[in-house]
């Protein structure tokens, strides 16, 4: 089952419904995160900056953002999502797929044609979800180590 | 990574059944349509009905039904009836104290393992399917939107 929702650029007014989407950062963390977020990718007029919400009856029921970088890490421009976020009781509408679908429009016509995430490899669901939007494992190995 | 036969004859025969969860194929069927052994993949298909993930229908015209989850069974989730997934060194006496040469090729096949699993942990049936019929349309020479990663 699909549930049509219509997927609007994000606006100031849209960062309690954001916040409360949101399962990731921490409570505290939140408003203060949150804020720089809007700052950075709603109230600016960039087009390679994308942050949208789905709307279903005028309630915010999930959100994408995304951006192009380019040249980090020597990779010519490409497109990232880096949030994704569909309320609890609205999952399996195809809510996320049409979120995904519209930024890789806006990314694609920002120039790109690569788009690229990030997903914890613990977190099968997220990346369950991510495969089946045809995303397979790309060029670039993240490495990391313990430093303290 | 080289998947054993009982894995590889127990994923095509998994996703043959899924791609139509009304449809019941006999042991000989699948065999037959994919070139396998049916001696061996009767003992598979016993396995994944123990499983939970396909069941046996029994009288004329019976055979098997897929009944698992399309979107939840990873191919993971199939291979580990069978297999384990884990790189096998020949070092019988290796222990904590043991060769720190032997400790890092072990490390090392250990990280390879860990990808292996967490690419295979995250293809659902239901993805492996789309994909599966996108490759189709293309050898078809049928048109369709996105694609599949060779």
């Amino acid at each position: 089952m699909k549930e049509q929702v219509s997927i609007r650029d994000a606006v100031a007014s849209d960062l309690d419904a954001v916040i409360s989407l949101d399962q990731w950062a921490p409570q505290d963390a939140k408003p203060d995160y949150w804020s720089s977020v809007f700052d950075h990718y709603v109230r600016r007029d960039k087009t390679d900056r994308l942050f949208l919400v789905a709307e279903s009856g005028n309630v915010v029921v999930g959100f994408i953002i995304g951006e192009v970088r380019a040249w980090e890490f020597g990779s010519p421009p490409c497109g990232w999502v880096f949030a994704l976020a569909v309320s609890s009781e609205r999952r399996q509408l195809g809510i996320g797929q049409q979120l995904f679908e519209e930024i890789s429009n806006r990314l694609k016509q920002a120039g790109v044609t690569t788009v690229r995430t990030m997903v914890d490899r613990d977190d099968k669901l997220t990346l369950s979800f991510f495969r089946g939007l045809g995303l397979c494992t790309g060029k670039y190995l993240e490495l990391e180590k313990q430093i303290d | 990574m080289k998947l054993n036969k009982a894995s590889l004859f127990a994923l095509i025969a998994v996703l043959e059944l899924a791609g139509d969860t009304e449809k019941q194929l006999s042991t000989t069927d699948i065999a037959q349509k994919h070139g396998i052994s049916t001696h061996h993949l009767a003992k598979i298909m016993r396995n994944l009905t123990h499983a939970g993930l396909v069941q046996a229908v029994r009288g004329a015209g019976g055979g098997y039904r897929f009944s698992g989850n399309v979107r939840r069974t990873t191919l993971l989730d199939v291979i580990q009836l069978f297999e384990t997934l884990e790189s096998e060194l020949d070092v019988p006496h290796w222990g904590s104290d043991g060769d720190p040469i032997i400790g890092e090729l072990l490390s090392i096949t250990s990280e390879i393992d860990n990808l292996t699993k967490a690419v295979l942990d995250t293809i659902t049936l239901a993805t492996a399917l789309k994909n599966t019929r996108i490759r189709a349309e293309l050898q078809t020479g049928q048109t369709s939107p996105g694609g599949v990663a060779s």
